[in-house]
């Protein structure tokens, strides 16, 4: 008992120290916490018409950007710094000490969850002032989203830290994650109107979870009836849950099976 | 196997596909002594002192790292590395970091941690305190990075090659530091290339060359050093002469007497531990 209040107390301890390292980093705060906000200002500047009766493509696409979000900010956010840890000598380091390893993925979550709540409310907020994004009303709504934000958040954390030992150099991490990230951002529907992409996307973005993400967001923002223009007629929360949970089991096990201190 | 003592090694092998990269080697550290690892590059120095550090597992052999084995994994394992520390080869982490801000963090890993200001002083940085890691010279970050191989009061310290890149002064009042610290209790392996530093702070040196020790010494008896010939030069018709001999006190006195007492530039060399160690590795090549 006392082991695991102490691996939780390092747990915070670390996440203290993450943030401070990134929000040092000002490539890191541009490109991971305001990119989304500078994606929808030139969306929404750009495409000003309306997808549907009272929705807008800002509205359509203030949903997808808070699902892929989730993705910047734990997936492709981890995927790089992890590597780039391994090779500047923080991980060995780290090994060496009593910390234990639980910590260390404990600091990583807690830096995830919070970098997702300032960019969530970053985007809601420049979204209604800029773009007249309509919030929710409906407490039911805010369930949902508060669910998808967590159960989002930890699958694309553990994803994050699977994936990162696939990179083979810190250097290279970005090459490697980036262009993974913005392909499925493509297929999954969060640049453009999910329907109107071909089947074949459609179908291989059903596979991720980003998809699933951006589905169950726009249940939130949009209104109920758009409901009958997605793939399915419905928003299939059900379904959301289930494959979420499924990749937050998988990339649990990958993560404590795979990862490495160094690179050896 | 003798758990007394700080490092027990018996047998210990370790191969990397067909390479053999240390083979069968005995080692014994005592508590409480610095013992330096001497060692071309790739002889087997770092993968030895990982397998002691708990980084690598050996293919076989018996290790005990103070009673301990380092290749247990969980718990045990994470209380036991309270009781070391670890400096390793040169890193370059928490860049974005200060170096208080740093050393505290690490604090809270351990038990029974350092206080914090005095280890910064005692490794001199107290100048740095508030600078980003980033900003330290080289010297500085290996300052850092003793600060944080020693905050959890280890009772070993494994400290590999820890002045490469550092000036002479720098060097001399590192070597200070190591030795406050062997004061205090702290047993210490230590990698390093640098023959001065090994006759300047080793109570015992091991010599590993091709992943076998040579030889296990003190500084002064290392390769025979102590029984060695000396070379006695002196200044004759404008001449350099010189004679080797087992006994020079004899040959100095002999000398005085045909100079009355007056040798002209008189010297008595003993070979110095670099020349005993390179004619060590040279051999088995």
């Amino acid at each position: 008992m006392n082991t695991l209040k102490e691996t939780l107390r390092i747990g915070v301890l670390r996440s203290f120290l993450e943030i401070k390292q990134f929000m040092r980093q000002r490539e890191s705060v541009v490109f991971t916490l305001f990119f989304p906000v500078i994606l929808l200002f030139i969306f929404g500047t750009v495409f000003k018409d309306t997808i549907a009766p009272g929705v807008t493509f800002s509205q359509y696409f203030v949903a997808g950007m808070i699902a892929s979000g989730l993705v910047n900010t734990g997936f492709q956010q981890l995927a790089i710094t992890i590597p780039m840890q391994r090779d500047d000598g923080t991980l060995k380091r780290l090994r060496g000490t009593p910390m234990s390893v639980s910590s260390y993925f404990i600091g990583k979550a807690l830096l995830v969850t919070i970098l997702m709540i300032v960019q969530t409310i970053l985007l809601l907020f420049f979204g209604s002032v800029v773009f007249d994004l309509n919030l929710p009303t409906d407490p039911m709504l805010w369930w949902n989203f508060t669910w998808l934000v967590i159960l989002g958040t930890a699958c694309s954390t553990v994803l994050g830290i699977a994936f990162s030992v696939v990179p083979k150099s810190g250097r290279g991490a970005s090459a490697v994650v980036s262009p993974i990230v913005i392909i499925l951002q493509f297929f999954s529907g969060v640049f453009f109107v999910f329907t109107s992409l071909p089947v074949w996307m459609q179908q291989f973005a059903a596979l991720f979870p980003l998809k699933w993400l951006t589905q169950g967001m726009r249940s939130v923002f949009l209104p109920e009836d758009f409901a009958t223009q997605e793939v399915g007629g419905d928003w299939e929360l059900g379904k959301t849950a289930l494959i979420l949970v499924i990749w937050l089991v998988l990339g649990l096990i990958l993560s404590i099976k795979t990862f490495k201190w160094s690179r050896q | 196997m003798n758990t007394s003592a700080a490092i027990e090694v018996r047998g210990l092998s370790k191969k990397y596909g067909n390479k053999v990269a240390v083979n069968s080697i005995d080692l014994t550290v005592e508590r409480g002594e610095i013992f330096a690892l001497l060692g071309p590059n790739g002889a087997g120095k770092t993968t030895t002192v990982e397998i002691l550090e708990g980084y690598r597992v050996a293919n076989s052999g018996q290790v005990r790292v103070l009673g301990f084995d380092p290749a247990t994994k969980g718990g045990p394992a994470q209380k036991w590395r309270n009781q070391i520390g670890i400096v390793l080869q040169s890193t370059n982490d928490a860049a974005d970091l200060s170096v208080l801000e740093t050393i505290s963090h690490f604090a809270h890993y351990y038990e029974k941690p350092r206080d914090v200001k005095q280890v910064i002083k005692e490794v001199g940085l107290e100048e740095k305190v508030s600078a980003n890691v980033r900003e330290l010279s080289g010297g500085q970050r290996r300052r850092l990075d003793v600060a944080l191989g020693i905050i959890g009061s280890p009772e070993l310290l494994f400290l590999d090659e820890p002045t490469t890149g550092f000036d002479p002064e720098a060097r001399r009042s590192f070597w200070e530091l190591i030795r406050t610290l062997k004061s205090e209790g702290t047993t210490i392996l230590l990698t390093t290339h640098y023959l001065d530093e090994a006759q300047a702070l080793a109570d015992r040196v091991g010599v590993i060359n091709e992943g076998v020790i040579i030889e296990i010494a003190t500084p002064d008896t290392l390769g025979g050093r102590n029984n060695a010939p000396a070379k006695v030069t002196w200044l004759e018709n404008g001449v350099t002469q010189e004679l080797l001999t087992k006994n020079p006190t004899e040959e100095v006195l002999k000398l005085s007497q045909r100079f009355n007492n007056q040798i002209p530039e008189l010297q008595v060399l003993r070979p110095n531990l670099e020349e005993i160690y390179l004619r060590m590795i040279g051999e088995l090549k």
